[in-house]
């Protein structure tokens, strides 16, 4: 009886073609830990899978390596799904891993500390990398979708907080396969063309499925090097996303994002109210500083000189009497409130007080004079005194050598 | 071009120069009138300002030579 003589690559042939007739190695999930986790140049894996007592060689190829969520690591509890065959160059069969997963917890929760790790220990997430946000946003960028709850939110807000300010969308899609790349061109093209102070970037709540754009590390570098400040404004409390660490401004919530871009305008009006105010009061304590004066004044230097010192003083507080008079009338009108007692202060102030108390005006030819030399005996002059006036003639003028 | 909110801020600006300089006491008389009346003129103009603001919203696209273009901004559009 003459045995059959095989070549090598017969016997693994033949043993490749049992392997791939077996239903079950066409298609199995394995459980085991990584170990020997290598990334070839080709952009292969090569990993072996192992529990207590056994280990299986496993390759990943490039084109499903690149949907991997998550970054494999030694030591790590994976599922892989596969096919067991035999590569018969070597006689050595292996499974061919089409997709791994962690076991226990999501792939993505994986890849999402993995990124958040990795974006730390770069500094991304530095908080002297943060700029403040602008006190007046004149022009607010909004990247997200133009449908949708969150872009209503938003403008809602701003409009009701800061109407003053520009509004831009520039829509993009926040979920899906394209998400990361248009919010991350978007985030640098508002850059490129300076379309606004502050980027306000978000969307409404969802699953980790739904936030994972914001979870992108295309989305967070372009945050990252953002020149604008950007305000993260992902889902509600409690998701964090990447985006939301890196983000100059986490907001909860896509309402609350808009909130801390624009200040208030009630907050504003009171500001205004308050400046008011202050001038108001500023204004009332300068006026009794210059009553006091005036009278400290009254009988000193006025004595020397009295008609200058009077005319001018008269002309001056005329002059503000009116203006005051009409700031009053003007901010009476505009119902604002507490004018009248800086009328009152001015009062006191008033040519007609000052007459009280002794001194008079003089008039010749119609208009007030201030010096004996506008004055020539045979004149006719008025002095004009707090009750009434008297008519008089000058019958000589003494003119009084001073220094003032 | 300045718009609204670049005019609200340089106002405010402006308002507390004068509120910190009537607070410092010591300008003349006329000084300190004129500086209230505009003071008071830019609170009045500011808050009219609020008073009549509405939200200005545009949709902005890259047009066809990578430029920035505007158009209206409807929702779910």
């Amino acid at each position: 009886m003459e045995r059959q003589i095989f070549e090598v690559s017969q016997v693994n042939a033949y043993i490749k073609s049992n392997f791939d007739a077996d239903p079950l190695l066409a298609g199995l999930c394995v459980r085991g830990e990584l170990s020997n986790y290598k990334i070839y140049p080709s952009g292969h894996h090569y990993f072996t899978l192992k529990d207590a007592e056994s280990s299986l060689r496993c390759v990943m190829f490039r084109s499903s390596a690149g949907r991997l969520h998550f970054r494999p690591e030694n030591g790590m509890k994976v599922l892989c799904l596969g096919r067991v065959t035999v590569f018969p160059r070597d006689g050595a069969y292996q499974l061919y891993c089409e997709s791994m997963t962690p076991d226990g917890v999501g792939d993505l929760h994986v890849a999402y500390e993995q990124l958040k790790e990795k974006l730390l220990a770069e500094g991304l997430f530095d908080a002297a990398h943060k700029r403040p946000l602008p006190t007046y946003p004149h022009r607010v960028a909004i990247i997200t979708s133009s449908a949708g709850a969150a872009v209503h939110d938003m403008l809602r807000i701003l409009g009701a907080r800061y109407p003053l300010a520009r509004v831009s969308v520039l829509p993009v899609r926040v979920q899906g396969e394209e998400a990361p790349a248009e919010i991350a061109g978007a985030i640098r093209y508002a850059n490129k063309w300076k379309l606004a102070d502050v980027i306000l970037t978000g969307r409404g709540g969802g699953s980790i499925e739904d936030l994972w754009a914001f979870n992108d590390e295309r989305v967070a570098r372009a945050i990252y090097a953002s020149d604008i400040p950007v305000v993260s404004a992902v889902g509600h409390e409690p998701d964090v996303t990447i985006s939301d660490f890196v983000a100059d401004v986490r907001a909860a919530t896509p309402s609350n994002g808009a909130e801390l871009v624009a200040p208030d305008q009630a907050k504003l009006r009171v500001r205004l109210s308050a400046a008011q105010a202050a001038m108001d009061e500023a204004m009332r304590r300068r006026l009794k500083l210059s009553r006091q004066r005036l009278d400290a004044l009254a009988g000193a230097r006025v004595l020397l000189s009295p008609k200058n010192y009077f005319e001018d003083r008269r002309l001056t507080l005329d002059y503000l009497q009116h203006r005051l008079d009409a700031a009053a009338r003007r901010r009476l009108d505009g119902k604002t409130r507490e004018f009248a007692p800086l009328v009152a202060s001015l009062d006191a102030l008033s040519p007609l007080k000052v007459l009280a108390r002794g001194y008079s005006v003089t008039y010749a030819g119609g208009k007030s004079i201030r010096s004996a030399r506008q004055a020539r005996p045979g004149d006719q002059i008025t002095v004009r005194l707090s009750d009434g006036a008297l008519r008089a003639d000058v019958t000589d003028v003494e003119e009084e050598k001073h220094g003032g | 071009m300045a718009g609204k909110s670049e005019t609200f801020e340089a106002s405010v600006k402006r308002l507390e120069e004068i509120v910190k300089k009537l607070e410092g006491g010591e300008l003349p008389l006329d000084e300190a009138m004129a500086l209230y009346e505009e003071g008071t003129k830019l609170v009045k103009s500011s808050a009219k300002l609020l008073d009549e603001a509405e939200l200005k919203v545009v949709k902005l696209a890259k047009g066809p030579d990578g430029a920035p273009t505007e158009t209206e901004f409807t929702e779910n559009g």
